[in-house]
């Protein structure tokens, strides 16, 4: 079962451009592009797997216990601060948009564009 | 371009994308093979060099602290943002905090939510300030702690009233916090380079025992900073939220 965790990667990834593509609201394509970004961590953590290595961390274990790969779990977190910096615009963008047109329909924003 | 168009568009555009993907993905070494070499040359290095036992913050506040700082100011310019977005457009005021349908039939906030909110507000305080000032040791850190202690500010708004949340939390003052926060940490790179050190060089020192929360030099204070500045953005994101819905109205919809 070595390739599995990519298979979910592919999964989480589709699903949520799936998702983007038939959203009828803007705050579920917000969460449809969650989502998406969701399948970057499983993929950063799973990169850096090592099979019955310990998490990186030697404060309860001797120094130098195989461990995980720290890196890409630091990724990971910068991943996750940048996630929600840009749900948090995008939020603030459909607030707006509510406002102006009075819907949160993305087909109706289009039309009302033209 | 029709619903049914766009459908069959996405999933010929997907099967191209999911091949291409599967086809990358699959030549990755297998999962729990890593490889290497940069997690294990760190791994080795990282308690010696730094004395952090969390090896994940020395990687964030240590080995990658420039990349931190341009991530700490993604997270402020994002605050930034959603304040300019939000400002109070042409046609809107702000209303008082007065509920103008007093008669309405609105069932209070059940005194249940309240004593829970009240009863973990400070508890969840103090593991924020834990979270924050211990990345050096445990799988916590800044970023980890900020979030934890913006809840606390969320829970004094679940507990009582937007008022009181305002009061908890001015704007300027969480501004004030925020501002503290992200230059903190350009401050503490840049006091290395006046001592004539790289950027983000440690000049602290590194105690004697690590992990413990004195002993890793500048991570523990960056991490403080980054906590602050964290903490005080999602404070601001959430009140410029709520003030959408609770204050702002259109001047002509009363």
């Amino acid at each position: 079962m070595t390739v599995f965790p990519f298979i979910v990667v592919a999964w989480i990834l589709l699903v949520g451009l799936y998702g983007m593509v038939t959203s009828r609201h803007l705050v579920h394509q917000i969460i449809c592009l969650i989502v998406v970004q969701s399948s970057t961590y499983v993929l950063l953590l799973g990169v850096g797997y090592v099979t019955g290595a310990v998490a990186p961390y030697y404060f309860d274990v001797p120094n130098h216990t195989p461990a995980v790969d720290p890196v890409v779990q630091a990724l990971a977190l910068t991943d996750v601060v940048v996630e929600a910096a840009v749900t948090a615009l995008l939020l603030s963008f459909a607030i707006q948009a509510h406002k102006r047109f009075g819907t949160l329909d993305p087909h109706e924003l289009a039309e009302l564009k033209g | 371009m029709t619903e049914v168009q766009r459908r069959w568009m996405f999933l010929a555009g997907a099967a191209g994308l999911v091949a291409f993907v599967l086809w990358g993905l699959l030549g990755l070494p297998g999962f729990g093979n890593y490889p290497g070499p940069y997690g294990p040359s760190i791994l080795r290095i990282a308690v010696a060099q730094t004395n952090a036992t969390g090896v994940v913050s020395a990687v964030n506040f240590a080995y990658r602290g420039f990349d931190t700082v341009g991530e700490e100011f993604i997270l402020f310019t994002a605050a930034a943002g959603v304040s300019t977005v939000l400002r109070h457009l042409r046609h809107e005021r702000e209303r008082s905090a007065v509920d103008e349908a007093a008669d309405r039939d609105v069932p209070p906030t059940s005194s249940a939510v309240r004593m829970t909110a009240l009863v973990f507000a400070g508890p969840v305080m103090v593991a924020g300030w834990w979270l924050a000032s211990h990345a050096q040791t445990n799988p916590s850190g800044g970023f980890q702690g900020g979030v934890v202690l913006a809840t606390a500010f969320i829970l004094v708004y679940l507990a009582g009233e937007f008022l009181v949340f305002k009061r908890f939390s001015p704007v300027d003052l969480t501004e004030v916090v925020e501002a503290v926060g992200a230059g903190g940490f350009a401050a503490v790179g840049v006091a290395a380079v006046a001592m004539s050190l790289p950027y983000l060089t440690d000049y602290l020192g590194l105690g004697s025992i690590p992990g413990a929360v004195s002993s890793s030099g500048t991570i523990a204070l960056i991490s403080f900073f980054v906590g602050l500045e964290v903490a005080a953005a999602f404070i601001l994101i959430v009140g410029e939220m709520l003030e959408q819905t609770l204050l702002i109205r259109q001047e002509d919809s009363e």
